[in-house]
């Protein structure tokens, strides 16, 4: 079991970022600093990805010396799947940013419970 | 050969889709043309996809490009598949249909196709949800599907829904990212994107007996990453205020159609992606079958506790959601029909509260105290009439759809095992705690005002004054009483399309 935690230390890495991220996501009260949290979730799984992928010894699958063989080349399906889910994340995080700016113009704070806290006052 | 109606499918996705992008070059008013025309040819397609495979008898698959299976990228369409696909049309339809006025309203002038845009991406996302036979091809809509939710929610521009839109995405993205993490992990165990390539790995995994925690976590990730995005219920915290204060179009198209096609996603990967047994076996589904208990007795007391009548029905939401989850944990197939069947009948249903409950405040001069509703069902008939029928139909009234989901819960949970009792008392108490906030509105909606100095302030709102309205909530209520004594038919229809599913 630990030999196994030792060998796949990339994955063991992974996995304890996604858990940084994901606590900063929820903990946080910042919005920034959960938007940043967010992003350390994504990039986490990311490395998770290339982590499974990759293949000790092999080369990134672009041709470039003629080399056809599928043995020289590690499994580049994770690689697009990587690729895939930075455009989602890019779009999740412009999403959030633009909702954080939204917040900051009418509350002037980025304390997402003090906004709670004001939008009550507001009443109606 | 393919048959032409087998291309409808991806038809409609893309139709939809390419809708959302063409209405950012249009004016308003056209956005709303192109929608009405895009969502009135995906209803008549996927009827026809429906008829189609109805006749055929079994599920056929549709290839994406020129690769085939383990490569490729496909959609699959069954029974199940095309019932959805057209019933989700409908009530997108009929919502959007409702919420019109109060949209034009609410939205400042210029951005209202944006709302459009919006709403024709979350019709391709959902679209894509139901038919697709590849994981990441869910994950990238379940995000377009988030994403565009959150714009639905945030359309209104005040402080409310900008927070609950921010809520709602803190709690989404967390929900998609344990989603793709579980993915991730299946992908490593098997190799395969296509679901039923998955399943052959997953398949071949157990009968080895390897691996056996890696593919427990990866379940339980999915699992929770769908039930935070649907709203179970201690993951419920984003709901009532997104439901609450956005528009009320957008209300009724969160809670019924959004909602669902994370559960419907949920039930394809508990079918197709890990299959039944193996799920069964892995007593991940108890856990889902008690926190949805635990969830229609809570979402059920706070509805009791809430004033303000849309946030109540939004709690109402977490509550019905608890019974679609408890069915799933029932871990038989008398109780996945039954939690199917209750998507439709609360999609029907919650819908239609919501639009009612716009009508009422409106003609309570839109506030949020509860005694101003006294007498509301006199100044807005049909909204009063629709709001009836909709917690008739919540409680359990025999005639309405609600009803027929609760007897098929009820018989699905008298099987004997453990769960029987737990699941049968639960289900008496939370009818019983709908009763008593439904009821309490629809007495107060129909206490004459005896107050002049009130009256004044509110205005009487006659059909002629919302045409569109009136036809919406008339359609609801017909949808609803069908549902609700033609329901032999469907049951059978469900289930016939739950057995062509795996």
């Amino acid at each position: 079991m630990g030999g196994n935690l030792l060998t796949n230390y990339g994955e063991a890495v992974a996995m304890i970022l996604f858990g940084i991220g994901c606590t900063n996501l929820l903990l946080q009260k910042n919005l920034i600093k959960k938007i940043i949290g967010m992003n350390i979730m994504d990039t986490a799984i990311y490395l998770f990805l290339a982590e499974k992928g990759y293949i000790a010894g092999r080369a990134a699958p672009i041709i470039v010396d003629g080399i056809q063989e599928a043995e020289h080349y590690i499994n580049p399906i994770p690689s697009g799947l990587v690729l895939t889910g930075i455009v989602v994340s890019v779009s999740v995080t412009a999403l959030m940013l633009s909702l954080t700016i939204r917040l900051y113009q009418r509350y002037h704070t980025l304390d997402l419970d003090e906004i709670s806290v004001m939008i009550k006052k507001e009443g109606k | 050969m393919l048959d032409f109606v087998q291309n409808f499918p991806c038809f409609s996705i893309v139709s939809c889709m390419f809708a959302g992008i063409i209405s950012s070059a249009l004016k308003g008013k056209g956005a709303k043309i192109l929608n009405l025309g895009v969502l009135l040819a995906v209803t008549v397609m996927s009827a026809l996809t429906l008829g189609y495979v109805m006749d055929l008898g079994e599920s056929y698959i549709y290839v994406m490009g020129t690769f085939s299976a383990p490569w490729g990228n496909e959609l699959r369409v069954g029974v199940l598949e095309a019932a959805m696909a057209l019933f989700f049309c409908v009530i997108m339809l009929l919502s959007l249909m409702g919420g019109q006025q109060k949209l034009q309203e609410e939205v400042e002038e210029g951005k209202q196709k944006l709302y459009y845009i919006m709403v024709d991406l979350l019709m391709s996302s959902l679209l894509a949800l139901i038919y697709t036979n590849d994981m990441f091809t869910a994950y990238v809509f379940v995000e377009i599907n988030t994403i565009s939710a959150c714009g639905l929610i945030m359309i209104r521009q005040w402080g409310r829904t900008i927070e609950a839109a921010t809520r709602y995405m803190i709690m989404s993205l967390l929900g998609s990212g344990l989603l793709l993490m579980g993915l991730v992990f299946l992908y490593g165990l098997t190799g395969h994107l296509l679901m039923s390539n998955i399943h052959q790995g997953v398949v071949h995994i157990v009968e080895q007996g390897e691996y056996h925690i890696p593919l427990m976590v990866a379940i339980a990730l999915m699992c929770t990453g769908l039930a935070i995005k649907s709203a179970l219920f201690p993951f419920h915290s984003w709901l009532p205020d997104a439901y609450g204060y956005s528009t009320v179009a957008s209300s009724a198209i969160l809670s019924s159609l959004v909602s669902k096609g994370y559960i419907f996603l949920l039930i394809k990967i508990i079918y197709r992606v890990i299959g039944f047994d193996v799920i069964q076996q892995s007593k991940i589904i108890n856990v889902l079958f008690v926190f949805g208990l635990a969830g229609m007795i809570m979402g059920s007391l706070s509805a009791i506790k809430e004033s303000n009548i849309r946030r109540m029905i939004a709690f109402s939401s977490v509550a019905q959601i608890g019974y679609i989850y408890m069915g799933i944990g029932l871990g038989t197939e008398a109780g996945m029909t039954a939690s199917v069947f209750h998507v439709l009948s609360h999609a029907v249903t919650k819908s239609m509260l919501f639009i009612a409950a716009s009508g009422l405040l409106q003609a309570s001069g839109d506030s949020t105290d509860f005694f101003d509703l006294t007498g509301a069902g006199f100044r807005n008939k049909t909204a009063g009439a629709a709001f009836t029928v909709g917690s008739l139909s919540m409680v359990g009234f025999p005639m309405f759809c609600g009803f027929t989901s609760k007897l098929l819960f009820a018989r699905a949970a008298v099987d004997g095992s453990w769960k029987m009792l737990p699941a049968l008392i639960v289900l008496a108490v939370s009818t019983l705690l709908n009763a008593i906030y439904f009821m309490k509105t629809v007495i107060r909606i129909y206490t004459p005002l005896r107050e002049p100095a009130r009256e004044k302030r509110f205005r009487k709102i006659g059909i002629g004054e919302q045409p569109m309205n009136f036809v919406a909530l008339i359609c609801f209520i017909l949808l609803n009483v069908v549902l609700g004594l033609g329901a032999e038919p469907l049951v059978a229809l469900l289930n016939n399309g739950l057995k062509m599913f795996a």
